[in-house]
């Protein structure tokens, strides 16, 4: 057992309002440059939708990932040999209108204009070129279904709905979508490390952070096509990739990510999660359906004193394990198993988790009313036990975050239903029946289960959110430098200007 | 003033520490600026036309150079027979013309597209136009003074030799046609700006990839020695 740690994420979709503050915030801190204008490392797709770059999921096009060949794991981009003859010209690279062109307006026109018969306009122009452009697209043009008929209707996870299904969903009664919010994924098996010729991009082995040195970064954008999420993204300006770096310097002080800490429906929740790197070869070369039991597998348990004991050997502090044992991450991801990968099938063995959406109830046309498909007497039993009611396709949401087995979105989605059901028992009925108990045994969950998962949804505070260790930094300079020598400078000395060479 | 002097000598000199006392020192001091500067990501369709002919060709003609260079026995024992020698010369002027088609793909881009005008430094434009001017001197060369594969090793093995030991001989290269002494000042000034330019790329030879592990971690502390 190699006990490592690893700072992730949980995001709540159920929560999640599609307000896109994450996506500003993140923009605002790390992304408003020069040549980095059409990077979002933090974006909200709506789903069913096709995402930012267009189609990312689609991988026979943009081939990120790994895949399973005779049992052994491969990048799909390309063997190590392959990799060296593409550095001149990379067909998989996803090109600027893949993602869309970044745009401004002409405002100074509305100032300087000549005196004319009409109002001056700013005119669209290129943030690249500064010529005026005709904007065909941009990110979230397809933002809450918008323009479906060609964006939600080629979203790759329809893939295995019957005709009939992916019809009805564009019914006005069926309508259905939720958000999906998206960083770096910081995986455990990164592929644009494994892609990367130059060896550039690495993992901290720390908080598991995963970071390109942009000083050994050569262009070679190997990373921007071998990620499956399109998570890194090539400067056009500098000539140098760039991704999410999970706001470390924010985590090293204490404070959570932008986009977590700006989260307006507080969906995002952050803590350490200890995992057995040992496992990682195993755990990423199994069939699809065992991919998730085999994920889980490999986070272990804090409070086991194995665990603990092996930890210390590794030379884990104390205060990083007491902070993995009050982890929301580890709740649930491993404790309720509610939270999931984003498409555990690129195996590339992600470190941020989903907890799927409940969907509104399927409403269905009586003499020309609405009313939901249910059955009135057990109303309050809504989905439980037909969870094919939903209007959201159980096929769709495990397309994104199971592989495709719709046996565990199930199990996710009745552990949501039955902590529901049972606190609307109490609250509203003022006291818990036995049928509502029954469900709740029926998902898996002990009444304090249901509890504490109740608090932790509606209620958390902000330390509960976010549970950040101790990350010492003063003694990590003290390893590289001498104190009192560092005691005269600023922050860690001098660095480059981040120029593009010549 | 001796022309013949300040090209074949001077000018070599100057444009040699240059490449060797500059590159160290951006190689070491400002590795920032190192990169290939792909412009793949804004225009696509030219590119691939342009630097796959380009570098496949050079990156071989680069190579054959180095070999007349360092083995010259072993290029003159190789084109001692007849057929051998054809191959290489047809293979060798092909590469050529395939660069030079290649250089002119790249620098039509460059000049006439404006999204990548907008990545365009006037160095890009003069390491364009010395490329384009080598590779017509080459290919030129390799039509007009046939089997320039062996003819180098007597004229260019010799008179590089002697600039790289401090005992430069002119007189090996004074008398040579005008496209071949343009081509050698040519690539002297190439070598000259290589420092100063997005050239320095040359240098990143990734093959550690082919062996390095697939996955790289590393620590701020090196966690094993701190348990």
């Amino acid at each position: 057992m190699d006990v490592r740690t690893h700072m992730s994420m949980v995001f709540h979709l159920d929560k999640c309002i599609g307000c896109h503050t994450c996506s500003v915030a993140c923009k605002n801190i790390w992304t408003d440059r020069k040549g980095a204008e059409y990077m979002w490392w933090n974006n909200v797709e709506t789903r069913p939708g096709t995402g930012y770059p267009t189609q990312w999921e689609n991988q026979e096009h943009f081939r990120g990932g790994w895949e399973m060949k005779k049992g052994k794991l491969n990048l799909k981009l390309h063997t190590r040999l392959e990799g060296l003859f593409k550095l001149f010209y990379n067909p998989s690279l996803p090109g600027l209108r893949d993602y869309y062109e970044p745009f401004t307006f002409d405002y100074k026109n509305l100032f300087n204009s000549p005196k004319k018969d009409v109002q001056p306009i700013a005119e669209p122009i290129s943030m690249i070129t500064g010529d005026p452009i005709d904007i065909e697209t941009g990110p979230n043009w397809d933002d809450d279904l918008g323009g479906s008929n060609i964006y939600a209707k080629n979203d790759p996870n329809l893939e295995g709905l019957p005709q009939e299904v992916r019809e009805q969903m564009n019914e006005l009664e069926r309508l259905v979508f939720n958000y999906l919010p998206r960083i770096c994924n910081h995986c455990l098996n990164p592929a644009c490390v494994a892609a990367c010729p130059s060896g550039a991009i690495y993992k901290r082995d720390e908080d598991g952070v995963v970071l390109v040195n942009e000083n050994d970064c050569r262009a070679w954008r190997m990373c921007v096509a071998a990620c499956p999420y399109k998570k890194v993204y090539y400067n056009w300006n500098t000539g140098k990739s760039e991704k999410c770096i999970l706001c470390f310097p924010r985590m090293e002080t204490g404070q959570a990510p932008a986009c977590a800490h700006s989260c307006v429906g507080r969906i995002r929740y952050m803590g350490v999660l200890l995992y057995d790197a040992d496992q990682i070869p195993h755990a990423a070369n199994v069939p699809d359906d065992e991919l998730i039991a085999a994920h889980r597998e490999m986070i272990l348990d804090p409070f086991d004193p194995k665990v603990i004991a092996a930890a210390k050997e590794n030379g884990i502090g104390d205060d990083w394990i007491e902070s993995a044992q009050n982890s929301p991450a580890y709740k649930f991801v491993k404790e309720w198993e509610i939270a999931l990968p984003l498409h555990p099938e690129f195996r590339t063995m992600v470190m941020m988790y989903y907890i799927p959406p409940l969907s509104p109830v399927v409403s269905v046309t009586e003499r020309s009313l609405f009313r939901l498909d249910l059955m009135q007497e057990d109303y309050d039993f809504e989905l439980f036990d037909r969870l094919d009611a939903a209007r959201l396709p159980i096929k769709y949401l495990a397309n994104l975050f199971s592989a495709g087995d719709e046996g565990t979105i199930r199990t996710v989605l009745r552990k949501l239903l039955a902590v529901r059901i049972y606190m609307r028992r109490k609250t509203v009925h003022g006291k818990v029946d036995s049928i509502s108990r029954k469900t709740l045994a029926e998902a898996g969950l002990t009444e304090e289960q249901a509890i504490d998962m109740y608090k932790m949804t509606t209620l958390p505070k902000m330390e509960e959110r976010f549970v950040f260790p101790n990350y010492h930094r003063e003694m990590s300079i003290e390893a590289m430098l001498d104190p009192l020598t560092h005691k005269g400078e600023v922050g860690l000395g001098y660095i480059q200007q981040p120029k593009r060479g010549e | 003033m001796d022309w013949n002097l300040f090209f074949f000598v001077v000018f070599p000199y100057i444009s040699l520490t240059l490449f060797v006392v500059v590159t160290t020192y951006r190689l070491i001091y400002r590795p920032f600026t190192q990169s290939s500067l792909s412009s793949q990501l804004l225009e696509r369709r030219q590119l691939y036309w342009g630097s796959i002919p380009f570098h496949h060709g050079v990156v071989w003609i680069l190579l054959l150079h180095l070999l007349a260079l360092v083995f010259p026995k072993a290029l003159l024992l190789w084109n001692a027979v007849p057929l051998r020698l054809y191959l290489l010369e047809i293979s060798g002027f092909a590469l050529g013309l395939w660069a030079l088609v290649g250089v002119v793909v790249l620098l039509w881009r460059r000049i006439t597209v404006p999204y990548i005008q907008a990545v365009t430094t006037r160095m890009d434009i003069v390491v364009l136009i010395l490329t384009l001017v080598s590779m017509i001197t080459g290919v030129l060369t390799a039509s007009l003074y046939r089997f320039g594969s062996t003819w180098f090793t007597g004229v260019f093995t010799p008179y590089l030799w002697s600039v790289f030991l401090f005992q430069p001989r002119p007189e090996l290269v004074i008398s040579l046609p005008w496209i071949i002494q343009l081509h050698l000042i040519n690539n002297f000034a190439l070598l000259a700006i290589f420092p100063f330019s997005r050239l320095v790329h040359i240098l990143s030879w990734p093959l550690d990839y082919l062996i390095r592990p697939w996955q790289l971690v590393v620590g701020v502390r090196d966690r094993k020695a701190t348990k």
